[in-house]
């Protein structure tokens, strides 16, 4: 088991023919994805190593029940894109996409209410499930099958935790980045939830970073609802205040929350924070094992 | 990107919201030109400038004569403005606006901001005028109005009358608000802002809504839809080593510590940052090169962290994804050979082609000192800033 992709994922790419689609549908298949659909408009009935393109996603769904959309559409056309895949039924869409306008998710993200579809990201590496199926730009070869779940806002800073996590034998279930942008389609909550139901899971690191509440929730959920150990960590302690810290997201604002305010949250849930990275395989196998 | 006052009137004019009348100015020549097509008297005199808290340092003067229009301009461009957000050092502004006083009978509060937490937009509103909104917020919580707009719905009627009798404005006040409040939200929505703040938003004794001020922040994602709003980019606002990193695709904010970093990922250059810290050190700057950096672009980084005199050492942290640690390596072996690095430097790479990465850097014959993981770099970064103290 893992949560959100599995082995039976069937992989849509949208924006298939770019140089980043090409790229990373090929480590994805590489890694053991089915990648069975690309979307290009205007590229329909093409090919790319035998991959079918579309011109519309609801074409490629019919055609090959494709049940997953991963994302690599310029920035000013993704949020149309995003919506074009659920509006043609595709359960889960991962937007790898950088730069979207934050007004443009605004929307998205209300419009997705209404909808079936999960979105993650954008903003975002994606989603990986050891040994079973990879949707996103993560190097797969760093990570081991096993039980620990990783829900982070970051990409390389993700990759570090999974490197560290499998130096010390301890393989991940699933390992989800959500996103470094203020909106974005699944939180940490969804995720804590989907792991805490899920069987293969037992026990969860979850990376967060200044800006937003996303960490405060998080920690609320876990101290009422998660029976699992959870280890924390969350960067930018020595961010200056309204500064924008490469992520859209990530900002100390006037008003709101620090690294060291979401440190205390964690905490104060009986959540196990690390306060140096370079320390958190350690912790980590401290807890888990 | 934010806008200065006179460029966010410039776009309240275009949508109907009534502000003084005013012109811009550069030097007090300009300044007295500017006074004489204004015509009246009083006049007010306005720094132009990205800091807030004007009111305070002295930034916004009151003129009744065109002599005192130029010495209020002479004044404010040749002192530095010490605000909480100018820091100890103070800015001087470049520009003043020479506008139209106003005597208001009432002084509001207008904001609206994109709300990240629930996705809409938010419209703030108080009776407080000309306070600070989060001391307002902290103090009275109950005298704000807020109201939510989901933005598929966009501003209906109801909105504007939640908000106007939130405020009690008279009856008569209704509808110059709501075409305001109209005008405001369109403004908002079609030029990709992510904050617009008129504070005050004035009564006049006549009975009209005026904006005396205007904040507008721009959602630098959405910039490229609005080439016109590219241009009012005010570079001279910005630090010049951030600009000539934005310029070569790097994101770069510049920190006041002694130790220098590289790092690929925003997420991991926040982690660096904070491990330097743990180490004895204060991070000298933010630099994400990003996903798809190339030798060049790396290049150039290591130049603008050595352009920073403060910095006694530097950290690169490298997890090579889709950035491979070969073309990191290349980057430093040139940056090195164009550059004299008279400061240690210390070098970890993991992940895509660490190990050639590895083996280009031991045969460059560069003096680096590699790290085996991120612990092993922290202790030496540590290491470093000892050293440092003791020399």
């Amino acid at each position: 088991m893992s949560i959100f992709i599995n082995q039976h994922t069937r992989l849509l790419v949208q924006g298939l023919t770019g140089r980043e689609g090409q790229f990373h549908a090929r480590q994805c298949r590489e890694y053991g994805a089915r990648v069975v659909a690309g979307v290009t408009p205007g590229k329909g009935g093409q090919e790319m190593d035998g991959i079918p393109v579309f011109d519309t996603v609801r074409e490629a769904v019919t055609a090959t029940g494709a049940n997953c959309s991963l994302l690599f559409v310029p920035p000013l056309l993704a949020a149309d894109a995003i919506l074009e895949a659920a509006e043609s039924g595709i359960p889960l869409i991962v937007a790898i996409t950088e730069h979207i306008p934050v007004l443009d998710m605004f929307r998205v993200k209300r419009y997705l209410d209404g909808l079936p579809s999960r979105l993650i990201g954008p903003n975002c590496p994606g989603l990986i499930s050891p040994g079973l199926c990879k949707v996103g730009i993560m190097p797969g070869s760093i990570h081991l099958p096993g039980g620990i779940g990783v829900i982070s806002r970051s990409g390389t800073l993700t990759y570090e935790v999974v490197h560290q996590l499998t130096r010390e034998g301890l393989g991940q279930s699933t390992c989800i980045g959500i996103g470094g942008d203020p909106v974005v389609g699944t939180s940490f909550l969804d995720c804590l939830a989907a792991f805490e139901d899920d069987p293969q899971t037992t026990g969860v690191v979850l990376v967060g970073e200044i800006g937003g509440n996303a960490e405060e929730e998080a920690a609320a959920f876990v101290a009422e609802k998660m029976s699992k150990p959870v280890v924390g960590f969350i960067a930018g302690l020595t961010a200056p205040p309204g500064r924008r810290m490469g992520h859209a997201g990530a900002i100390v604002s006037g008003s709101g929350t620090t690294a060291a305010s979401k440190v205390a949250a964690l905490e104060a849930a009986g959540i196990r924070v690390c306060r140096g990275l370079s320390s958190l395989g350690r912790t980590c196998k401290e807890i888990f094992n | 990107m934010n806008l200065h006052e006179y460029q966010a009137k410039e776009l309240f004019r275009r949508y109907s919201v009534p502000v003084p009348a005013g012109n811009i100015a550069e030097n007090t020549s300009e300044a007295r030109t500017a006074a004489r097509k204004l015509g009246v008297y009083p006049l007010v005199v306005k720094a132009q400038i990205h800091a807030g808290g004007r009111g305070k340092g002295g930034a916004v003067r009151f003129a009744t004569s065109e002599q005192e229009v130029a010495d209020a301009t002479a004044a404010i461009l040749s002192t530095p403005l010490l605000t909480a957000q100018t820091g100890m050092t103070g800015a001087v502004a470049r520009r003043v606006l020479v506008e139209q006083w106003i005597d208001p009978a009432r002084e509001l509060y207008l904001s609206i901001t994109a709300d990240r937490e629930s996705a809409t937009l938010l419209i703030m509103a108080s009776q407080a005028g000309g306070m600070d909104i989060e001391a307002v917020a902290a103090a009275t919580p109950e005298k704000i109005i807020k109201v939510k707009v989901n933005p598929l719905l966009g501003l209906q009627p109801f909105h504007c009358r939640q908000v106007a009798f939130g405020l009690e404005l008279p009856a008569a006040l209704l509808q110059p608000f709501t075409d305001l409040l109209t005008g405001l939200f369109r403004l908002f929505m079609e030029n990709d802002c992510t904050l617009m703040e008129i504070n005050p938003l004035a009564i006049t004794k006549a009975g009209q809504l005026i904006a005396l001020d205007a904040k507008i922040d721009l959602d630098d994602n959405g910039l490229r839809r609005h080439p016109e709003l590219m241009n009012w980019r005010d570079e001279g606002e910005e630090d010049p080593l951030e600009l000539a990193a934005a310029r070569a695709g790097l994101n770069y904010i510049k920190l006041n510590g002694n130790i220098g970093n590289l790092v690929n990922g925003a997420g991991l250059a926040m982690a660096t940052m904070d491990l330097i810290k743990q180490g004895g050190g204060e991070p000298a700057n933010f630099l994400d090169v990003g996903g798809g950096a190339s030798s060049a672009m790396i290049e150039e980084g290591l130049r603008i962290i050595l352009s920073n005199p403060k910095v006694k050492g530097i950290l690169i942290n490298i997890f090579g994804g889709i950035l491979r640690c070969d073309v990191l390596a290349t980057g430093i072996i040139q940056a090195a050979k164009n550059n004299e690095i008279k400061v240690p430097v210390v070098v970890r790479l993991e992940g895509t082609n660490a190990e050639k990465g590895r083996r280009l850097l031991a045969e460059s014959g560069l003096e680096l000192i590699t790290a085996a993981d991120l612990a092993d770099a922290a202790a030496k970064i540590s290491a470093i800033v000892k050293n440092g103290e003791c020399a």
